[in-house]
């Protein structure tokens, strides 16, 4: 018990000071990284509570492709330059005490709400598995997953679909200039437009234009 | 103290969630720290459905973790594309600096 306080509390810490660190960073590509750093502790506190595979997941889902495709769109649009001012201009810092207090409001709803849990907690109907211990956690979630949840499973795969399609459709573009096979005009060509039979008088040359 | 319940991955979640709410409401620099803060709430939510399974011993919690996870993804790679677009079309991805709906 005194291990998992110890290492709730390492990795909760290294949390939130990169959370804040994501936020008020100079640096784009630092908020990146610091969002990797975050994820990563977060993975380790599911994995230490017993949700491996949720832990997994995020590790690979997110370090491996979210994380990933930022960086990357942080360095194609070159915006690492531009240094974070958060309070610039007077004209749009106007918003900001109204931000902080809104903020502020919902982390003490949160924290009010983790109260109520504390001082009655039998107001939730604890509706407790049947969790045997030869069974591991992703083994239980594949049999929930893919029997009660089949139909939001797949619904989730179409979402990925959308979202993939969605992302090519946005961000093609025509360009001039570059060659490309036509597999219609490859097929359709006909023999009079390619070859042409030249009588050659003896002599003299003959004239192609090209 | 020593003893890690419930409340801890609460409180956690709820730390994370007005920091990213923060980072929404004061961001100067550009959108893409936006998104950034999006999945920082989208991971505090996680966070709260991941210890409530755990501690209660209902899977259900973990299944909307994983629909979670693929909404978010989802919706970095939809928001970066759009991203992509505004720059290659306005030159600037500042937050100031789009106001073409003020109009």
């Amino acid at each position: 018990m005194l291990a998992h306080a110890i290492f709730f509390y390492i990795f909760s810490i290294i949390a939130v000071i990169s959370a804040i660190m994501v936020t008020a960073s100079k640096n784009t590509v630092h908020s990146v990284f610091f969002l990797i750093l975050d994820f990563i502790s977060i993975s380790c506190l599911f994995i230490m509570i017993g949700a491996e595979f949720i832990g997994m997941i995020m590790l690979i889902v997110y370090v491996g492709a979210v994380a990933v495709l930022f960086l990357f769109v942080v360095m194609m649009l070159n915006v690492a330059q531009q240094k974070n001012q958060w309070f610039l201009s007077k004209s749009s810092s106007g918003h900001i005490p109204i931000g902080l207090i809104i903020s502020a409001v919902i982390f003490f709803e949160l924290i009010i709400v983790v109260g109520g849990w504390k001082y009655k907690p039998n107001l939730v109907n604890l509706t407790t598995s049947s969790s045997t211990d030869k069974i591991t956690n992703t083994h239980s979630l594949g049999q929930v997953l893919y029997t009660d949840y089949i139909h939001i499973f797949q619904i989730s795969g179409m979402i990925l679909l959308v979202a993939m399609i969605g992302a090519i459709v946005l961000t093609f573009r025509q360009r001039d200039g570059v060659k490309k096979q036509s597999y219609l005009k490859q097929i359709s060509r006909e023999r009079s437009e390619g070859v042409e039979v030249l009588e050659v008088p003896s002599n003299k040359g003959v004239k192609i234009d090209d | 103290m020593t003893e890690i319940d419930l409340g801890h991955y609460l409180t956690l979640g709820a730390v994370i969630f007005s920091i990213g709410v923060i980072g929404i409401f004061l961001n100067r620099k550009n959108i893409i720290v936006i998104l950034m803060s999006i999945e920082l709430i989208l991971l505090a939510v996680n966070i709260n459905l991941v210890s409530f399974s755990i501690y209660l011993g209902d899977l259900s919690g973990q299944v909307f973790t994983l629909f979670i996870l693929t909404v978010a993804a989802a919706e970095a790679a939809i928001g970066l594309a759009i991203i992509v677009v505004y720059y290659r079309n306005s030159g600037t991805i500042r937050v100031e600096q789009i106001d073409k709906l003020k109009g």
